[in-house]
């Protein structure tokens, strides 16, 4: 019993984990069809910035928290703005390859920085502690992680449904036109976009970095990867399926552990397996929409 | 409220839409652009509501040269355009849809005075309030393309092909809503294949043929002109007729 709770409060948060970071590449992906492939990276330039912040700046933590949500999101949009704005008319793959080409330069542009050699995440007692739930030992994190996700995703939710800036990102993400002649501005609701997606992966960044306390220049690599499949595997472009598929994968991979220990060498791999298989049965994903889209 | 259109000119890479085209709307008329395939017609539209690039010429508003300003920019001076093919959002409510039309007005009284004249114009989409956009009819959804754009309170209305693709009984339907607007003070512009229903209708037309305007007149005289009515409204002359059609 002991055991599966901790497996279960293990998989929420990396599932929680997984969704915060899905839902960028689903919402980018709603306004631009684009996988922004430089979402890791700039998910690992938050960790650096946590890094700097605490244990070489010494801030106090919630300073440097709310610092590095906003360095992160801004981060996005100027990537949107340097690097995806001048080609928005131009064909879909070349607008990739400049991701692709974001990715590889903020990869760089660490590794000149902050050199290679891993660094550790520097560690905020309030979060890190372990505390006893139910006769079992948690890290108060693994109880965290799904409150401020679920929260954030609450207030995500009410934003995309409920306010104006939401309902211009709803029709971006159909229609261009129709939008702008709505009197919708593409620029500013894009950035927003980017902005949002942003500071959601700067959380999880956070996060990321309490529980895996390591950090090198390609450390938003793997996380990046997986929690593209995450949203590709909810049906991208679809904000519930971003989270769903999150936490499927997180859950995958914790059980796959749990039970089969042996195997646990393969649990990147895993996920690659499970959105083969999804994709094969369910081509747009678990929640992925019906109408064809323009891509 | 005055449009001038002067000598505008719109290329695609090297192809000329537009070759230096000049027409007025005045103040509470209807006019009509009519003209074949691939004449320029939606092109000089997406021009004025800020779609389009221009290559040359002007779009004065109101003593204004909107030519090139963001198309929001355009939409706040009271110019909209129900577009070509209705693009309605088809996974928000006729509510929603409604309600984005009125994206840059901010008096919450107002909009929902307007949703109510939107409702009586169109009682269907009362019905409908709360179906998604995507499931209504094409005519429904035409009729809330033109709700949605009256939602910004517009002066001058101006719509692509509204009949396109509306079974007869529906596109007299549409032309009803265009006059009764028109009557309720809005000035508009219109596309249209339809030459009969939209001369019909308007004020004042002009003809466009491949990126020029070739005539222009009071809607009734162009109604009568030999030449449209040859193009356009598919009465030939006798001496055309061809041998099997003589019967
Ligand atoms: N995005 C584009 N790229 C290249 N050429 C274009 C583009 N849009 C329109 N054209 C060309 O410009 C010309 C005018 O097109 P436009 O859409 O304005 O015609 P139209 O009068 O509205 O025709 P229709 O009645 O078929 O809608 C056509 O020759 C068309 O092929
Ligand atoms: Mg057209």
């Amino acid at each position: 019993m002991g055991t599966f709770l901790q497996h279960l409060t293990n998989a929420l948060s990396l599932g929680s984990l997984y969704a915060l970071l899905a839902i960028g590449y689903t919402m980018v992906y709603g306004v631009l069809r684009l996988i922004n492939f430089a979402h890791g990276e700039i998910f690992m330039i938050s960790m650096y910035t946590v890094f700097f912040g605490l244990a070489i700046f010494l801030l106090p933590w919630y300073v440097i928290f709310i610092l590095t949500i906003v360095v992160t999101a801004l981060l996005g949009v100027l990537a949107e703005r340097l690097a995806y704005r001048p080609l928005r008319d131009a064909p879909r793959i070349s607008i990739l390859i400049s991701a692709i080409a974001v990715s590889y330069f903020l990869q760089n542009l660490a590794t000149v920085l902050f050199g290679g050699r891993p660094l550790t995440f520097p560690q905020v007692p309030l979060f890190t502690d372990v505390m006893a739930l139910g006769g079992v030992r948690i890290p108060r994190l693994s109880i965290l992680v799904p409150l401020i996700a679920a929260a954030l995703l609450l207030m995500l939710t009410f934003l995309i449904k409920r306010t104006k800036t939401g309902l211009a990102m709803r029709a971006v993400a159909r229609d261009y036109d129709a939008a702008r002649l709505m009197g919708i501005d593409l620029n500013w609701t894009i950035a927003v976009t980017f902005f949002i997606g942003s500071a959601l992966a700067g959380v999880g960044a956070i996060m990321w970095g309490m529980k895996y306390p390591q950090i090198n220049p390609t450390v938003g690599a793997m996380p990046g990867i997986k929690c593209f499949i995450a949203a590709v595997l909810g049906g991208i472009g679809n904000t519930a399926g971003a989270v769903i598929g999150g936490l499927v994968l997180g859950f995958a991979e914790i059980m796959l552990v749990a039970l089969w220990p042996a195997l646990s060498g393969y649990r990147d791999a895993f996920a690659f397996v499970l959105l083969i298989v999804v994709l094969l049965v369910k081509p747009t994903g678990l929640m992925g929409e019906k109408t064809t889209e323009k891509v | 409220m005055r449009l001038d259109i002067r000598d505008l000119r719109v290329s695609y890479g090297g192809i000329k839409a537009l070759k230096g085209i000049s027409l007025s709307v005045d103040e509470g008329k209807i006019v009509t652009l009519i003209g074949a395939n691939g004449a320029g017609k939606s092109t000089t539209l997406r021009a004025i509501s800020g779609l389009q690039k221009v290559e040359s010429g002007a779009i004065v508003y109101n003593d204004e040269n909107i030519t090139g300003m963001p198309a929001k920019e355009i939409v706040r001076r009271g110019i909209v355009m129900v577009p070509e093919g209705r693009r309605v959002f088809p996974d928000m409510s006729v509510r929603e849809n409604l309600l984005i039309g009125a994206f840059l007005r901010t008096n919450k009284a107002q909009i929902e005075e307007d949703l109510v004249y939107v409702y009586t114009l169109f009682p269907r989409l009362k019905e409908r309030t709360w179906q998604m956009a995507g499931t209504l009819s094409g005519g429904e959804q035409q009729m809330l393309a033109v709700g949605r754009a009256l939602m910004s309170r517009p002066k001058l209305l101006i719509m692509d092909e509204p009949s396109l693709g509306l079974a007869p009984l529906v596109v007299r339907d549409i032309f009803s809503i265009i006059r009764r607007v028109n009557e309720d003070g809005i000035t508009v512009l219109l596309i249209e294949q339809n030459a009969n229903a939209a001369l019909r209708v308007a004020h004042y037309g002009y003809v466009l043929e491949t990126g020029s305007i070739a005539l222009e007149g009071p809607g009734r005289d162009l109604l009568v002109n030999p030449s449209v009515q040859e193009a356009y409204l598919g009465k030939q002359r006798k001496k055309d007729k061809k041998p099997q059609e003589a019967k």
